[in-house]
């Protein structure tokens, strides 16, 4: 007899014309002390599982029928009574730790107003209560703590924090909707750990909703596959992971980098364009040909970048280091990573490398030319044209009020304004087709694409100037792992075809290794090391390059 | 200052005791110095000092200001959590169809209409002056008397009625905005009685930028008051400034207006220490602990 049983669940959106399922007759079962990983992509109805065993869902979203026994109970009977169970019998932690705490409590003060809601206990017995807790949870000092407000917190700490409000009514089942993919890798493993050895020892049932392959190998027992609403698949991590059965199974995971071999694409199951090869040519051919030349062409000096507070604010004596003392040079042809958590330093490079920080010390040499001493507006402008960046958010990073080809032309007549409108309207077509989108494309709005459409259009935009050097921030981290796959894909096949340059940064080593020929680790704006790809993973040279590696979930755990 | 008959050289006399044969700047320097001690001169019209007349008129103004205030924090925070929570109902879109009115309606035309409803139709309330006033040496008022607290109805509703439809839309859109962040999911989540999320974990957050607004605003009430002052009559700074306007009585209308920079920039001062008090992530800057 299973502890949490969801039968036939079903939720939907009552819109004006039609209604639509976010989860459709869905049945999982959980046992104590068990961890059911529940994965999908973005609208797969994962967190919305999540948030029905509550009765947690917006308006107009209802759960429409099925039930949810926990125990012996029906906690589903009535709406009214759901209420009494969550937090008490329920925990819930959400993703994004910043957010989801009170800012103007204090973390005791919601600590005990939660453990009071539910437990009959003294102001005093509950504020005891809350310190062991917190110190349950991995937070020094908890007297003093106690005391604090949630911005005084760190990331991973507040997220301690969070599970301790989740945990604080001793709950029997905790669901996770997604804890971890608002945290660094080294917290990320901390937190995972915490809630399998809380999970252990509190006999907890666990449902941990995340997008993340590598998170459920290390941490599942069992798990569930969602899409579009419905359960795909369900039975053990290992079988699951190993041995899918069904199709979109089979395509989820493929599509994840796997960590512990480069492979030259990733395998799309669901549909794999065969020509893709072709599509190219068209815009070869507009390609102004280079040799080939092995030499570096971009040269990174001692560069150092520091952020000073205003002048005004008191702590003028804090300036960062962003960026200290980074020197490194990346081929022509090559793919060069920069890997590091957030603060490492790593965008800011990024943002020198493509002149829009200037920094405060140190040189960056473009073709032998140091660009970082241009003074000259229409020199810079030579440079600016070889140097196109693609930005992590596929959402702002495209203006909304403009046509896709609008956006696509834009640097095409910066850079050359006597082109004739049919020369430029083939152009953009060449460029969308090359990125795998439809010349109808053109005419539309962003907000008419998904995500990796629009990264695709991103795309298109930065090779509209045919540059030599890509920088990519980030470009797959908004995306899920299928459309990763395809722009990865797109972006190896690109750099193939018209013999780019690209400075790929990312914080997911997995991706990371299957994009870049050489890495750079970053660590507080200081360079660990940098080596060639293979060397890195099989035989870190630095003590923090060990460590991240040790600490990024592995999808391949499985195997063990 | 002079009548018809003053002779020539009584005129001259009197421009240089007022000083206006100086040189600009040196009439500027001394304006400055005596400002700095509190002396505006002598009002050309009452030929009184002007600090005097100030202090004089101050209570009035103050009495009407602050209870306009109040009716405009209360009022609108109420309502504007009332029409946060329940977005959609008759109750609430009442109040949003009459906030509009108090938006567009300029505060004489709303005064005036209500001189018309309360004081000639109705004939409940005095349509202008401050009622019986009771003073208590340094500060006269009109809370002690029936005719006073009467008197100051229908002037204190009308000056509130703006900053109160404000203060009601922009609660209203926080508490809206707040009740769906993640916080107030996550109280949810953990059980917390829906009255305590309103009321405590929302209403404290949506507070935050009212503060601001309200101090700002308490600014303009004075300014507004100008024109309230007029329709009823309110014998406050704001009518002295009217009426010094009208008789370019400059020392007067200098004061006043230095008068009123400086209460705005104290007002400002307030609300950045109040701030300071309510706001935990202003409080404890710099502070942030590692982990």
């Amino acid at each position: 007899m299973s502890f949490l049983k969801i039968n036939n669940l079903s939720v939907d959106y009552q819109m004006r014309k039609e209604t639509v399922y976010a989860a459709k007759n869905v049945n999982i079962e959980v046992n104590k002390g068990e961890i059911l990983g529940l994965v999908g992509e973005s609208g797969s109805g994962k967190s919305t599982v999540g948030n029905a065993i509550i009765n947690l869902i917006d308006e107009p979203g209802k759960v429409s029928s099925g039930s949810v026994i926990l125990g012996d109970l029906n906690i589903h009977e009535n709406s009214e009574s759901i209420v009494k169970y969550r937090g008490n019998k329920i925990g819930l932690i959400f993703q994004d730790p910043q957010t989801s705490l009170n800012p103007i409590l204090t973390v005791g003060e919601q600590l005990i107003e939660t453990i009071q809601t539910h437990l009959k206990l003294s102001k005093e017995e509950a504020k005891n209560k809350s310190i062991n807790l917190l110190r349950e949870v991995g937070i020094k000092d908890a007297e003093i703590r106690f005391d604090n407000y949630p911005h005084q917190f760190s990331g991973g700490m507040r997220q301690r924090v969070v599970i301790s409000l989740a945990l604080c009514c001793e709950p029997e089942l905790l669901i996770a909707d997604e804890p971890t993919t608002a945290l660094d890798v080294s917290i990320q493993s901390q937190i995972l750990e915490l809630i399998k050895k809380l999970t252990k020892e509190r006999n907890l049932a666990v449902i941990l909703i995340t997008h993340d392959m590598g998170v459920i190998a290390e941490t599942a027992d069992r798990v569930a596959v969602m899409k579009s609403g419905n359960l795909v698949e369900i039975g053990e991590t290992k079988k699951i992971l190993t041995n899918p059965k069904e199709n979109y199974t089979k395509s989820l995971v493929s599509s994840v980098p796997p960590t512990n071999k480069k492979i030259s694409r990733f395998v799309i199951v669901e549909k794999e364009n065969n020509n893709k090869k072709e599509n190219n040519i068209k815009i070869l051919n507009r390609w102004s040909k280079k040799e080939i030349i092995k030499q570096d062409l971009v040269e990174i000096k001692n560069l150092n970048k520091s952020f000073d507070d205003n002048f005004f604010t008191e702590n003028s004596k804090n300036s960062v280091m962003a960026v200290n003392d980074v020197s490194f040079e990346i081929k022509e042809g090559e793919s060069f990573g920069l890997v590091g958590e957030s603060g490492s330093g790593k965008s800011t490079i990024a943002k020198m490398v493509v002149n829009l920080f200037k920094p405060t010390s140190g040189d960056i040499f473009f073709d032998k030319v140091c660009i970082t001493k241009i003074k000259q507006r229409s020199e810079l402008m030579k440079f600016r044209k070889q140097i196109q960046m693609i930005f992590q958010d596929p959402y702002s990073s495209l203006n909304g009020r403009l046509k896709v080809k609008d956006i696509i032309a834009e640097p095409i007549t910066l850079h050359n304004p006597s082109i004739s409108n049919i020369d430029l309207n083939n152009y953009i077509y060449d460029l969308l087709e090359s990125v795998e989108l439809t010349q109808k494309s053109a005419d539309r709005y962003p907000h008419e694409f998904s995500g990796g459409q629009r990264q695709r259009i991103s795309i298109a935009r930065a090779l509209a100037t045919q540059p030599r050097l890509l920088v990519c921030d980030e470009p797959t981290s908004a995306l899920d792992v299928s459309i990763q796959a395809q722009i990865l894909n797109l972006l190896k096949d690109l750099q193939e075809q018209l013999n780019l340059t690209i400075l790929f940064i990312s914080h997911d080593l997995p991706v990371v290794r299957q994009m870049c020929d050489r890495i750079g680790v970053l660590k507080e704006g200081k360079l660990c090391e940098v080596s060639n790809t293979e060397d890195l993973f099989l035989k870190p040279g630095h003590e923090y390059t060990r460590e991240l590696l040790r600490l990024m979930s592995k999808i391949e755990s499985i195997y063990n | 200052m002079v009548g018809e008959e003053t002779s020539d050289e009584e005129r001259a006399e009197l421009r240089e005791t007022l000083g206006l044969m100086d040189p600009i700047h040196v009439q500027f320097s001394r304006f400055i110095v005596n400002a700095s001690k509190g002396e505006f001169g002598i009002s050309y019209q009452l030929r009184r000092p002007v600090s005097e007349l100030i202090v004089e008129r101050l209570p009035a103004t103050i009495e009407l200001v602050v209870i306009s205030a109040l009716i405009a924090l209360v009022t609108g925070t109420l309502l504007g959590v009332y029409t946060g929570i329940n977005r959609k109902g008759f109750l609430s879109d009442f109040v949003l169809a009459i906030s509009l009115l108090g938006v567009s309606l300029p505060t004489f035309v709303i005064g005036i209409l209500f001189i018309y409803l309360f004081a000639v139709i109705l004939g409940i309330l005095p349509s202008f002056g401050r009622g019986e006033v009771v003073d208590l040496g340094f500060w006269t008022t009109g809370f002690l008397t029936v005719s006073g607290l009467k008197a100051i109805i229908l002037p204190s509703v009308t000056l509130s009625l703006f900053q109160m439809t404000y203060i009601i839309r922009l609660v209203r859109a926080e508490m809206m905005e707040i009740l769906q962040t993640d916080y107030i999911k996550f109280a949810r989540a953990r059980g917390i009685g829906e009255n305590s999320i309103k009321y405590k974990h929302a209403l404290k957050n949506g507070l935050i930028p009212v503060i601001t607004i309200a101090g700002i605003n308490i600014g303009t009430l004075i300014a507004f008051s100008i024109i309230t002052e007029t329709v009823f009559q309110w014998p406050g700074m704001g009518f002295l400034f009217i009426q010094a306007v009208q008789f370019v009585d400059i020392p007067i209308m200098s004061a006043y207006l230095v008068f009123i920079a400086f209460v705005f920039v104290m007002i400002n001062f307030i609300v950045d220490i109040l701030y300071y008090l309510i706001d935990p992530r202003i409080r404890v800057k710099g502070d942030v602990a590692s982990g």
